[in-house]
């Protein structure tokens, strides 16, 4: 799978990436995480408030850095 | 009982640990006059009077109250603001008059999550979503400027007459300036692919449950208290130092009613000086209280709050340089506006 965070380079993105990127190496995923700082890119997922995470094109969430814990949930489920 | 489930009830009842506290928080902020005096006087044992003693009385009395205050009134703006959003504002903010729309967007900016580091996709989601110029501006102006720390800090050291005033002073700015931002009829000063972005669906809000609303006013504190409580113990550490030290009146000559100069110096000062609320509002407390007139000093905090050079340079991406400036002159103008009306009123 492919996650990607949404983000202009702000504390906050770059915060969630590296929580994304612990829960990725926890779980064993084989997934990339890739950064995607174009503005008009985020906007086309429709998403107003940065930073957001970006499941195989789908919004997860948006707005906030959950717990590192709190991301692999929502991945599992997924 | 599964341990399981244990573990998930003493989780549910950590989430409403902060309201258990509340008593404590209450008992602390009443006797903490008293626990100063008994601090200073006793247990230092210094005498009443001196410049240093007032100057240490000062700091010992306001840190832990503005610090208590914040706790409490950002975590309860943390819990408040978990029913609002940027999407469910521009949702009501979709088909507003102009007018109307300007009210509405000026109210919600008090009380819809913002940072500024989102102000370029918010932007840009409000015009996308077809909400006018001039009712988006007022949101922009309003959010920044009307901040819960701010509004802390004045109630804490000037009392809610003032952070009434300041509140209802930086509505009328945003109300107005996004109006006449509007009838100017700006758009050709906005960058020209801003209105050919095509955004994508707009998003559901996640539902919550009231521990997660307790939680989200937990984080808020964490994250705004963590961050601006080293500016409150500076700024307060200024003050006390001019409260004690600094003459009576010191400021009347400068910064006084009779200066008139010294209300447009003062938002000239005030514009490419970023400081956040937490540092310049106890600064600014010690100077009134030395001869500083209140619209004097409610238009440069209104100045360093409300125009900050970095999110000018956020919007940069998106406005164009004249548009920049008009704004920058049109809440300028206001903050002057207010400047002077008050030192003639007070």
């Amino acid at each position: 799978m492919e996650i990607k965070i949404l983000g202009s380079g702000c504390a906050n993105c770059k915060n969630l990436e590296k929580a994304a990127r612990e829960a990725v190496a926890e779980l064993n995923l084989d997934a990339s995480v890739v950064k995607e700082e174009d503005i008009v890119k985020i906007m086309a997922y429709g998403v107003m408030r940065t930073p957001a995470l970006v499941l195989d094109e789908k919004v997860l969430f948006y707005g906030r850095v959950p717990s590192v814990s709190e991301i692999k949930e929502m991945l599992i489920k997924k | 009982m599964t341990k399981k489930l244990e573990i998930h009830l003493l989780k549910q009842w950590i989430n409403y640990l902060p309201l258990i506290l509340l008593p404590a928080w209450y008992l602390l902020y009443a006797n903490l006059h008293r626990l100063t005096d008994g601090l200073v006087y006793t247990i230092f044992d210094l005498p009443m009077g001196t410049h240093f003693t007032e100057s240490l009385w000062f700091f010992v009395f306001e840190v832990p109250k503005v610090l208590l205050l914040l706790t409490l009134i950002i975590f309860c703006v943390g819990i408040i603001r978990s029913y609002f959003s940027p999407e469910r504002t521009r949702k009501a903010l979709e088909g507003k008059s102009l007018f109307t729309g300007n009210v509405m967007a000026a109210s919600l900016g008090i009380v819809t999550p913002f940072c500024s580091c989102s102000a370029i996709p918010l932007f840009l989601g409000f015009i996308e979503s077809g909400i006018p110029l001039g009712v988006t501006f007022s949101f922009l102006i309003a959010a920044p400027m009307i901040n819960e720390v701010a509004v802390v800090l004045l109630f804490g050291l000037f009392g809610w007459k003032t952070a009434l005033i300041y509140v209802s002073t930086g509505l009328f700015i945003a109300i107005t300036a996004g109006w006449v931002i509007g009838r100017l009829h700006l758009e050709k000063w906005v960058e020209g692919w801003v209105y050919e972005l095509k955004a994508g669906a707009h998003l559901e809000d996640e539902k919550l449950s009231f521990s997660t609303r307790i939680k989200s006013g937990l984080e808020a504190v964490k994250d705004i208290v963590g961050k601006v409580w080293i500016y409150v113990i500076i700024g307060i550490a200024v003050g006390a130092g001019v409260h004690g030290y600094v003459p009576q009146d010191f400021m009347a000559s400068f910064m006084g009613k009779s200066a008139w100069y010294s209300v447009p110096l003062s938002v000239l000062i005030g514009i490419p000086l970023y400081s956040n609320a937490a540092g310049i509002i106890p600064i600014v407390s010690a100077l009134i209280e030395k001869g500083a007139a209140l619209g004097t000093a409610l238009a440069f905090m209104m100045a360093v709050i409300g125009l900050s050079l970095p999110e000018m340079i956020i919007l940069r991406k998106v406005l164009k340089m004249p548009l920049i400036f008009t704004f920058i002159g049109v809440v300028g103008a206001g903050i002057m506006i207010v400047g002077f009306l008050f030192n003639s009123i007070f």
